[in-house]
């Protein structure tokens, strides 16, 4: 009979524990897809592969020189 | 691993304000919140009257992160500062903490509700699927996943405005500042927001531009 009431009690316990006070820890950000995988649309430039992330770099670096045009008028 | 940075080049800058119409456009930002505006600065002084692009500078040590009550904002690992419009109470905290004026609020409503807070993304759009309907939504285009840059540059008509790894940017805007230094012209070596943003260039940090300014 003790043992049962012990068992009873201490299921109790851990019941209220489950339905314990929810966390209030600050949440952590959603984590996001990193750029060079690619977005699904038919916007992406057809010069790199999404996916890779060497590729993805080599494309940016291309696209930022395009900004200088000392280079461009070479 | 590109660090994403923007450089505004005063001597180039002619306010023509195509960066900020760009922005606009590209991401279809609502009336009132402006990511990225041009300010000028000393501003009826001859010869000393410039215009420089200013929008979030994605800060190394961001103070809007710092800030932020419910921590929405978050890092990319190319040094981008993004931010969860599903998490931001819209609290305005970075706004006050922010040294560029980035953050900005949404008022609609008959209150003037102040709703999510909205600021630019370098073009890589929020912690949605990349080129989604969803993110475009909230956060608009995600260029960078396309394998673009900002389109701010990229539509700048005279490339004051640079974007992209700050060791390529800062190889361009060097080689300007040596070029006009070469003919005579002013040099024009200040870098707009770069100490504020980035830190003062290290010794042995050979990637830094001439003349960086706060």
């Amino acid at each position: 009979m003790r043992v049962t009431k012990a068992i009873i009690s201490l299921s109790f316990i851990f019941g209220l524990v489950a339905c314990s006070e929810n966390s209030q820890a600050l949440k952590a950000s959603k984590s996001d897809v990193a750029a060079y995988q690619g977005a699904k649309n038919g916007f992406v430039d057809k010069n790199w592969t999404p996916g890779d992330k060497t590729s993805w770099e080599k494309q940016l670096r291309v696209r930022a020189q395009i900004q200088d045009e000392y280079t461009r008028s070479k | 691993m590109a660090r994403m940075k923007f450089i505004c080049d005063a001597e180039r800058c002619i306010e023509c304000n195509g960066c900020v119409t760009a922005c606009k456009n590209e991401h279809e930002v609502p009336w009132g919140v402006n990511r990225r505006r041009v300010v000028t600065i000393n501003d009826g002084e001859i010869g000393a009257e410039k215009s420089i692009s200013v929008a979030c500078m994605h800060c190394s040590e961001a103070p809007c992160m710092a800030v932020c009550p419910v921590d929405c904002f978050y890092r990319t690992d190319e040094g981008v500062v993004l931010h969860s419009k599903d998490t931001c109470i819209g609290c305005g905290y970075c706004s006050y903490a922010c040294p560029f004026g980035a953050p900005q609020f949404p008022s609609q409503g008959t209150f003037g509700l102040r709703g999510k807070m909205d600021k630019c993304t370098f073009c890589a759009g929020g912690p949605e699927e990349n080129g989604s309907k969803a993110e475009f939504e909230k956060y608009g285009r995600n260029r960078l996943s396309e394998g673009k840059l900002p389109a701010c540059a990229e539509m700048c008509s005279t490339k004051a405005l640079l974007a992209g790894d700050g060791d390529v940017i800062s190889d361009i805007f060097r080689n300007r500042v040596t070029n006009r230094q070469t003919h005579g012209k002013a040099a024009g070596g200040d870098v707009f927001g770069w100490g504020t943003a980035y830190g003062k260039p290290k010794k042995d940090d050979k990637a830094a531009p001439t003349g960086a300014k706060s």
